[in-house]
């Protein structure tokens, strides 16, 4: 079947080929098995005179193997039309690649190597975002009057107050399974009253945090990146520059200034919430009065747990605004990556957030506070 | 007097190298064009200009400061000395176009608000744009409205040095003549030195006063039209002596050669 578009002959000193039929995208696909079946230790004489149709594809492949065949033996090219010569003259002037060029293939090795060489131009990268910004605090804080209040205020607004309700159910709801999963265990020894420690202390001291900033990575550290990354897209962040508007002083230090305001904020309003949460699911499951709730709670809940879980505060907003707006100038200038930095973004603050805090636990129990 | 002198610029990327020794200079009050195939690097050449990037070796001068050499105070000065229009605008698209413009004003002086809606105004109506469009935002505005948007944001500061980037593509044929009518203007009215990038046949042979043709990383031709038809560059053939272009501008061709 194929002999519809390529037949040869070998005689004892030369090769004939014939081509037929239509060389078109259809059909250049069987064309080239046979292309490749062909032997070309002898001299070829290749006849075109029989393509009734033939288009660019077709062309291309004549030249590619046309190439091919001249680099081991000699051809002969016969009975081309002159719309034929034509077309191929267009097509070899921009066909400068002598052989066929073979899809590349990654080894293993070569993959490994990219990988690290990515990770060494991330940590560089990290390394300046972070010089950068310290070097921007630090004239900042010698130049107060620089700081741009009114974005600061703007993020305030946006990342903190706007979060509260959804803070506020996070929390209740934890600080009620909290209660709940507790009261089963100590109803057991009649420890009933217990509950109050496990809520109070847990919430104030590890869950109220935590969970804030987790919500908070998640809601505003990805808004940080994606802003960011959009407003590089559309060369806003270049245009800054050109207008000497440092986009660390005015997009950076402003949210980051701002979140670490706003979570301690966050937190304390969370660790109420949450409070309240097991205090109401102890009253459901085990009967505790609110009056007896906040007694108990009153002597066992001192001032130092909540002091040791606002510190985390400022840290994990530092960390989750940082990320955000670092991965955010890593967006490069197609849309695609602004959903990947996005998510990596919100993956490395949620990450970075749960490692200070046991960072945070460690460092406490080993200060016994 | 130069405005802008480069000299032997050589940019790499990787080990792919975009500029080879690349020299030219700009002169003061002129509209200057550089021209190039895509992926000439003209683009690289003018962020390296307007300090966006760096070159991997040699100098640039602009308006007697060295920007390999200069300190962050003086680039902070430079940079009020010069507009910058981008390809596709680069309005901040938080801002309405009012605010875009006043921006700069709002942050380097200390003029009255009155006076900055005044200047904004008048920055408006010199870019030929109704005022109602100064309460708009970026995303409500026409192609061509953003171009000239853009214009009147990087003229706010009253830049000695206006830097375009392909100001006439994207716009309709009457609208890009337009905009070349009004650089020119600008230029005349304003005594400002523009240097820009550019792929338009009707600007090179109308308004602009020299060139320079990257290709094959190197300056290959510069100067005034005339000087810069007399080269035998293959670049130079095909985009300027081609049917199209000879039939076009059959008269300013004739006289060359």
């Amino acid at each position: 079947m194929n002999e519809k578009y390529l037949v040869f002959e070998v005689y004892h000193d030369h090769i004939k080929l014939v081509s037929k039929g239509k060389w078109i995208l259809e059909t250049i696909r069987h064309i080239e098995n046979i292309l490749q079946s062909i032997p070309s230790d002898k001299k070829i004489i290749w006849d075109v005179s029989g393509v009734s149709e033939f288009d660019s594809a077709g062309i291309l492949l004549f030249i590619e193997y046309l190439n091919y065949f001249e680099a081991q033996s000699k051809v002969k090219v016969t009975g081309y039309t002159s719309k034929q010569k034509e077309m191929y003259d267009l097509l070899k002037k921009q066909h400068k690649s002598k052989k066929t060029i073979h899809a590349y293939q990654e080894s293993t090795l070569e993959r490994i190597g990219k990988k690290t060489i990515h990770i060494y131009d991330d940590t560089k990268e990290m390394l300046r975002f972070f010089g950068e910004l310290f070097s921007n605090l630090f004239y900042t804080i010698l130049h107060p009057k620089e700081f741009r209040y009114k974005e600061m205020v703007y993020h305030i607004y946006h990342s903190g107050f706007s979060a509260l309700m959804i803070v506020a159910i996070t929390t209740f709801l934890v600080g009620m399974v909290i209660a709940y999963q507790g009261s089963v265990q100590l109803a057991k020894f009649g420890a009933d009253i217990f509950i109050v420690d496990t809520v109070g202390i847990s919430i104030v001291r590890e869950l109220g945090p935590m969970i804030t900033a987790i919500v908070i990575a998640g809601r505003s550290g990805s808004a940080y990146t994606a802003e960011i990354g959009a407003m590089k897209i559309t060369e806003e962040i270049s245009a800054m520059r050109t207008m000497g508007f440092d986009p660390y002083s005015f997009l950076v230090l402003p949210r980051i200034v701002a979140l670490m305001i706003a979570l301690p904020l966050l937190i304390f309003f969370a660790d109420i919430v949450g409070i309240f949460g097991g205090m109401f699911a102890s009253r459901m499951q085990l009967g505790i009065s609110i009056e007896q709730f906040v007694n108990r709670l009153y002597e066992v809940l001192e001032v130092k747990h909540y002091i040791l879980g606002m510190i985390k505060g400022p840290v994990f907003a530092f960390l989750i605004a940082a990320v955000g707006c670092f991965r955010g100038f890593q967006v490069s200038q197609n849309t695609e990556s602004i959903g990947l930095h996005t998510t990596q973004s919100v993956v490395n603050s949620i990450f970075l957030v749960i490692a200070f805090d046991a960072l945070f636990s460690v460092i406490y129990t080993e200060l016994d506070l | 007097m130069s405005v802008i002198e480069a000299k032997d610029i050589i940019t790499k990327f990787d080990t792919r190298t975009i500029h080879d020794h690349v020299n030219f200079s700009i002169n003061e009050n002129e509209i200057y064009a550089i021209i190039g195939e895509s992926g000439s690097g003209k683009s690289v050449l003018m962020k390296e200009m307007i300090m966006l990037a760096s070159p991997t070796a040699g100098h640039i001068n602009i308006l007697g400061q060295n920007l390999q050499h200069i300190t962050p105070r003086k680039a902070q000065e430079l940079r009020r000395n010069w507009g910058v229009l981008f390809q596709f605008g680069a309005l901040f698209s938080s801002l309405t176009i009012a605010e875009n413009i006043e921006l700069q004003l709002k942050e380097y002086t200390n003029i009255s608000k009155k006076m900055r809606d005044k200047l904004v105004y008048s920055k408006l109506e010199l870019v030929g744009l109704e005022s109602y469009a100064g309460k708009l935002y970026p995303s409500e505005l026409s192609g061509g409205m953003i171009k000239r948007a853009a214009l009147a944001r990087a003229l706010a500061m009253d830049p000695k040095l206006l830097f375009l980037d392909e100001p006439t593509s994207g716009l309709d044929p009457i609208g890009a003549r337009n905009f070349d009518q009004l650089i020119v203007n600008l230029r005349d009215l304003l005594g400002i030195t523009v240097v820009m990038i550019t792929h338009d046949l009707d600007s090179m042979f109308s308004i602009v006063d020299r060139m320079a043709v990257l290709a094959d990383k190197h300056v290959v031709a510069e100067g005034t039209l005339e000087n810069v038809l007399q080269s035998q560059h293959p670049f130079v053939e095909a985009f300027f002596k081609n049917e199209y272009t000879k039939q076009r501008f059959k008269g300013k061709i004739k006289d060359v050669q």
